[in-house]
């Protein structure tokens, strides 16, 4: 029985996961500007990465762990690029 | 589908109702991305995802591996501290570089006439 509520409420949470990534998506293709193709880019990655956790629960193995953290340090490393590029023109000076 | 790991009864309420606040929380700052009208309203929307959503979903990991290894197991606190601290490092330098766009068209606006 308390497998039945668990399941449901992560595959919900995934769910929940999938529509903001939508969203973010939505707002990556059609935005005005390109700072706010940045910005959507960075709530992209980062719904992504709350969605490996809830995997990472659904099957509770641990090597998800890994793959989240990887996410996180190259979408920080590639937002950190694309808005020093919007600033300066170049990303490497 | 619904996969679920065979948790105690307190850790699998736990992580339920952790698990679908978080996911809750971050769908809508990222619906306040998609439905505010200016960037630097924008901007503030997704770090509701990055602090509270992020934070109650780590911790729901932290109790299931815990209670399924039947030890304390809180290796995803380093990406807590690392979603932490790099977020207003990233949010800072794209805002200064919006202002510094914004501003120089602003220049070519006045000087275009």
């Amino acid at each position: 029985m308390s497998m039945a509520f668990l399941g449901w409420s992560i595959t919900i949470a995934q769910i929940l996961l999938g529509l903001a990534m939508l969203c973010a998506l939505w707002r990556l293709l059609g935005g005005p500007r390109a700072q706010d193709r940045v910005l959507s880019l960075d709530a992209l990655y980062v719904n992504a990465m709350l969605l490996l956790v809830t995997f990472g629960i659904q099957t509770g193995r641990t090597f998800y762990y890994e793959a989240t953290l990887i996410i996180a340090l190259l979408g920080f490393a590639s937002t950190v690029a694309l808005a020093k590029f919007l600033m300066r023109g170049e990303v490497i000076e | 589908m619904t996969q679920a790991p065979d948790l105690p009864l307190w850790a699998a309420l736990l992580v339920a109702f952790l698990v679908l606040f978080g996911a809750s929380v971050s769908l809508i700052g990222t619906l306040g991305l998609l439905r505010l009208k200016t960037f630097y309203e924008r901007m503030h929307a997704p770090t509701l995802g990055t602090t509270v959503g992020m934070a109650s979903i780590l911790l729901a990991s932290m109790i299931c591996f815990s209670a399924l290894q039947s030890r304390i197991v809180i290796h995803e606190i380093l990406i807590a501290l690392f979603v932490t601290l790099t977020t207003p490092v990233t949010l800072m330098l794209l805002s200064r570089a919006a202002l510094y766009r914004d501003r120089s068209e602003g220049r070519e606006r006045r000087d275009k006439p």
